[in-house]
């Protein structure tokens, strides 16, 4: 029973960072039907920006949860920055070209800032510091769930309702919705829909780079790749939970998550990705639009 | 009516290309405060396509759009996207309806203050004094133009719930918010039994005369156009074949031929 915990624990952790990466996918997704392949480097380059900004800040006397916040926060500026860049001269140009040219220049983004990191940073792995602390109150149950892992659930699920909230309450997440609906009625009633699409890339790497300082630090190392396989994965998990649609998400990648962890842990680690896959593959034989994702009906 | 000083909306030579296709061919149009004015003409005579054009959706292959918004300075507006469009004063509705389904009635009313409303991302979540005001007087005036289309009751329902009729006045209603001063309406009336005919045209009547905001519409039902029309234009093959009061209209020979076929002798 305490394995179980153990495992469970494990797959809510990676299930929630996958699931904070998810939703910059499955936004972008929503509103303009673009898979943007280069989402996962901006949660490589927010975990670079942290480890850089924790390094100089060690250097000035900082410690512990204070370097972890103005790490975070810096990273988040940084990839949001990004973001809204890579918007503007990949995305944008090519609003109205067929589905597939945005689709090619995602790649091409993705690839170049791989390389870039690789030629800027290094191509070698570096160690992430430990900027969690561990808390006392967390100990006697440390062996299931340590403070880093906390951290990461509490962090993500504040994200979440956060981005909730943001989005069915507020004058920029009713634009949203209505951008979703209709991006041309939109633009009649006066919705600023260039904007609203910028703010939406904005969220989504504000989101990644979160997921990339808390997974840095809990892993406790990081290179120029690492933004693949996790963009893979989120991109799996929004798929699995129905692309387009926000808590289909969140919901997708704690499945994807918990499958991970329990293949891993009652089989072996070498069959977790098979697993991982699997469940995607069963999941859209069954359900085509995914967990929570609605049939679409063609516009005509 | 001849053109006066407070003419809002004037369209001169407007021409639209599709390929080689001539949809629109050198219409001239202009709608003066105050006024309600028809555009008519067979279907596939570019009556919509003449609405994309000056509604920002279609960049117009030849001729200028120039609006003349009351107390500020004129613009050519060609090629000026929707949003911008909308912006500076002119709303428009949709053939077939174009309400954001899955919102409720009062958010879509709501959707139209946007523009009118400057909260940004930052603002929304600190949440400071002027972003609750404005979040509540977004509320106060949306409430008050649903109240003016009678949909006050249905305030929280999903806008894809509505009877069909009522959809129409809240594409309206959508449309007013954005605070036009000219409200385009592309067949207000299409499927509408007599008795929501009836209704719509005091409707538009009254936002005309209590609202003081003009009309541009498109519409086939020729009661309505009749009874409320200050001036109709006359569309056919993309061509303009006539304008004048109604009662010119009604008799005129071009006219009656684009709607019933060439007379002959028999």
């Amino acid at each position: 029973m305490e394995y179980f915990l153990e495992l469970s624990s494990s797959g809510l952790v990676r299930g929630s960072i996958y699931a904070l990466i998810a939703l910059g996918y499955t936004m972008v997704y929503g509103i303009i039907q673009l898979i943007n392949f280069a989402h996962g480097e901006i949660y490589m380059i927010g975990a670079f920006v942290a480890l850089i900004v924790s390094g100089v800040l060690t250097i000035y006397g900082f410690s512990g949860v204070s370097i972890l916040i103005l790490a975070a926060l810096i990273a988040a500026i940084y990839a949001a920055a990004y973001g809204y860049t890579l918007e503007k001269i990949a995305y944008r140009p090519l609003r109205n070209a067929p589905r597939l040219s945005p689709l090619i220049s995602a790649i091409g983004m993705s690839l170049f800032l791989q390389n870039y990191v690789l030629l800027a940073q290094t191509p070698d792995f570096l160690r992430f510091p430990a900027l969690i602390p561990d808390f006392e109150f967390m100990e006697p149950i440390a062996h299931i769930m340590g403070s880093a892992e906390l951290v990461i659930l509490v962090t993500s699920a504040i994200s979440m309702v956060g981005l909730t909230v943001l989005i069915k309450y507020t004058r920029i997440g009713k634009a949203m919705r209505a951008t979703q609906q209709d991006m041309v009625m939109a633009r009649l009633v006066g919705v600023n829909v260039d904007n609203v699409i910028s703010v939406t890339f904005i969220i989504g790497s504000v989101l990644a780079a979160i997921g990339g300082v808390l997974v840095g630090s809990y892993i406790g190392q990081i290179n120029f790749y690492i933004g693949f396989m996790a963009g893979v994965k989120a991109f799996t998990a929004a798929v699995l939970g129905g692309i387009g649609n926000v808590p289909g998400a969140v919901l997708g990648a704690l499945v994807l998550g918990l499958t991970e962890a329990y293949a891993a842990g009652y089989i072996s680690s070498a069959y977790e990705d098979v697993f991982a896959f699997g469940v995607l593959v069963l999941i859209l034989i069954l359900r085509p639009s995914g967990l929570l994702g609605k049939a679409v009906k063609q516009k005509v | 009516m001849p053109e006066t000083n407070n003419t809002l909306l004037e369209v001169k030579n407007l021409t639209m290309d599709f390929g080689g296709l001539r949809a629109v061919d050198a219409v001239s149009l202009s709608v003066s405060a105050g006024e309600i004015v028809a555009l008519i003409g067979p279907n596939g005579a570019g009556k919509t396509t003449f609405f994309n054009c000056v509604t920002g959706i279609y960049k117009p292959t030849k001729g200028d759009v120039l609006v003349h918004p009351p107390e500020k300075k004129s613009q050519k507006i060609n090629g000026f996207k929707s949003n911008r469009v909308t912006t500076i004063g002119m709303a428009r509705t949709f053939q077939n309806i174009r309400l954001f389904q899955n919102m409720t009635v009062l958010e879509n009313v709501m959707i139209g203050r946007h523009c009118r409303t400057t909260t940004n991302i930052v603002g929304a979540i600190l949440r400071g004094k002027k972003t609750k005001r404005q979040e509540r007087e977004t509320v106060e005036r949306s409430y008050e133009l649903l109240e003016k289309v009678g949909l006050v009751d249905d305030a929280d329902e999903f806008a894809k719930n509505l009877p069909y009729g009522a959809q129409r006045r809240l594409e309206i209603a959508r449309a007013m918010a954005t605070d036009p001063f000219l409200l385009l309406l592309d067949e207000p009336a299409a499927g509408m039994n007599p008795q929501e005919t009836k209704d719509l045209d005091e409707l538009i009547v009254r936002i005309r005369d209590t609202e003081k905001i003009a009309i541009l519409l498109i519409e086939h039902d020729m009661k309505l156009v009749m009874n409320i029309s200050d001036r109709i234009y006359v569309m056919e093959y993309g061509k303009e074949i006539a304008q004048g009061a109604p009662m010119d209209i009604r008799n005129n020979p071009k006219v009656i031929e684009a709607y019933l076929g060439e007379e002959t002798d028999a």
